[in-house]
């Protein structure tokens, strides 16, 4: 395995100053009827080269959140630092795969790998180079010239996530990308995914609701819960990867975090908390 | 492939043997129905002198002068109609009001303002078609998917890159319908003005058969348009629908 595209110093634990840190950000939707507070007090950091796994059920904020980071929706209290300096805007250092592929018909997957490099300006030759090697780091050299509905749910979901690492982002902010696919597809792109991380030195956040694929993934798990959308614990895992999803450790540490979930999710929550009355 | 010109000629064929049929019968006058012979001369003797192929430059240009800038003005009224609300409750209502409105009707005014010229013709056309490019073009802008813009935004697009990698592309297929309506919009206001206001072109050259009572000549200018309709419309609009289908994926 070529270990050329790995920084210096990527991936070992820096003691230095986070890469992404959050104080105390709040984020309300109202709607009609509703308030409901998305985000409540969250305060985390995240260190380069990190690999992070949020972990929630559905509609606890955690999409929110990522939005948040990535500058798509700005909170009603609290602050976003991205390498010491406040988040704005949205920035292609901060890059998001979406859990739908989000790419463009009328492109093949070269151009929508380079989409992203032309937006950034770069060179024609050096936005040639870089597509290239992206695609061939997701495995998709023969599908090159193909168009999105040629493709599978998960070779779409390789394009979206070549065409994020291509621009070289400082973060990857991964929502979901991996909830639409079947179950064998998903095996096989976590395991590339754990790959490409060992092989980019990328600094991740990955968003889901599937505790076993936070076991699989993260160096840390955060455990999110409902209404108001909260970090409730922290979970560090040690194992060595990569990490496939049948070894007694990652099903004892998945049955660990839902057994940090179960209880919220199943909790009622009290009627004044989230409705206007 | 073979099979499908076959018969879309053996259709043809059937329709011009009705048609001499029709005129052997002789239920009518041949001045009322001219035969088709009769229509082939007169195509033959106009095209020999020239003044078809003249009428029908004098004509696309004006056809393409008029629908060039009403697409540019459409585009830009219809997206930003699409993008902003107030644009869309003030500009965009007055669009819709003055898309019932047959754009003939502007002919006066229009030879009032210009003189008795091609730009009285060229914006006959350009109001004939404008309204529905710009149509079109707003529910182009409303119905990208949301996910479209976020993913660009996310690469760090400005607006001016938005608009041009994202935007305009993501509107084609929702547009194809309009491009081609602003078209057809454009060609009837275009013989309509022609054929009113007398100064060359298709519409002059069928207003001439008429008042020469020669309906040979009018039933070829007819064909004549229906021919130069259906290869604009094979060649630009029957391509722009193909790719879109076959980009998105909609074709079988």
């Amino acid at each position: 395995m070529s270990l050329a595209l790995k920084p210096d110093g990527a991936n070992e634990p820096q003691e230095a100053q986070p890469l992404l840190e959050m104080q105390g950000v709040t984020k309300h939707f109202l709607t009609k009827r509703h308030n409901t507070t998305a985000l409540d007090q969250i305060t985390l950091s995240v260190k380069k080269g990190e690999f992070v796994c949020v972990v929630g059920p559905s509609g606890c904020g955690k999409s929110t959140l990522l939005n948040v980071v990535a500058g798509l929706e700005r909170p009603d209290e609290g602050q976003t630092l991205f390498a010491g300096r406040p988040v704005m805007r949205p920035s292609a250092e901060r890059i998001v795969v979406f859990q739908e592929p989000a790419l463009y018909p009328w492109l093949n997957v070269r151009a929508n790998i380079e989409l992203g490099l032309r937006i950034a300006g770069r060179k024609r030759s050096e936005r040639r180079q870089l597509a290239d090697r992206y695609i061939e780091l997701v495995n998709l050299k023969r599908f090159a010239k193909a168009y999105m509905h040629e493709l599978s749910g998960g070779m779409r979901q390789r394009v979206q996530l070549a065409r994020a690492l291509a621009v070289e982002p400082r973060m990857l902010l991964m929502d979901e990308p991996f909830a639409a696919l079947d179950a064998q597809t998903r095996d096989v792109l976590q395991l590339e995914l754990q790959d490409i991380w060992a092989r980019t030195g990328a600094t991740i956040v990955f968003v889901t609701h599937n505790v076993r694929e936070a076991a699989i993934l993260g160096d840390r798990v955060l455990v999110m819960t409902p209404a108001p959308g909260r970090l409730k614990n922290e979970i560090s895992i040690g194992l060595p990867r990569p990490r496939s999803p049948d070894t007694h450790a990652v099903v004892d540490l998945a049955a660990r975090i839902r057994q940090e979930l179960e209880h919220d999710i199943y909790a009622v929550p009290k009627p004044e908390d989230h409705y206007v009355i | 492939m073979l099979f499908r010109v076959a018969r879309v000629t053996a259709f043809y064929l059937a329709l011009l043997g009705l048609w001499q049929l029709v005129v052997e019968l002789d239920v009518w006058k041949p001045y009322v129905v001219p035969p088709p012979k009769e229509v082939w001369e007169s195509f033959q003797r106009y095209w020999n002198n020239g003044l078809i192929q003249e009428a029908v430059r004098i004509s696309m240009r004006r056809l393409f002068i008029g629908y060039s800038i009403s697409l540019v003005i459409g585009m830009v009224i219809g997206m930003a109609a699409g993008t902003w609300k107030w644009v869309d409750e003030t500009v965009g209502s007055l669009v819709l009001g003055l898309q019932s409105l047959p754009s003939i009707t502007w002919l006066p005014l229009a030879v009032l303002w210009f003189g008795l010229n091609d730009k009285a013709i060229i914006f006959v056309v350009l109001m004939g078609s404008l309204f529905a490019i710009a149509i079109s073009a707003r529910s182009g802008v409303q119905n990208i998917p949301p996910l479209y813009r976020k993913a660009a935004l996310t690469m760090g697009a400005n607006r001016l890159q938005m608009a041009r990698y994202v935007l305009l592309p993501a509107m084609l297929p929702a547009m194809a319908q309009g491009l081609k309506l602003g078209w057809s919009f454009a060609w009837r206001s275009l013989m309509a003005g022609e054929l009113i206001f007398v100064s060359l072109g298709l519409g002059h050259l069928l207003n001439l058969g008429r008042e020469l009572n020669k309906m040979s000549l009018v039933v070829a200018i007819m064909i004549v348009i229906v021919a130069i309709g259906l290869l604009v419309d094979f060649v630009i609009f029957g391509r722009l629908e193909r790719w879109v289908q076959e980009r998105w994926g909609y074709a079988t």
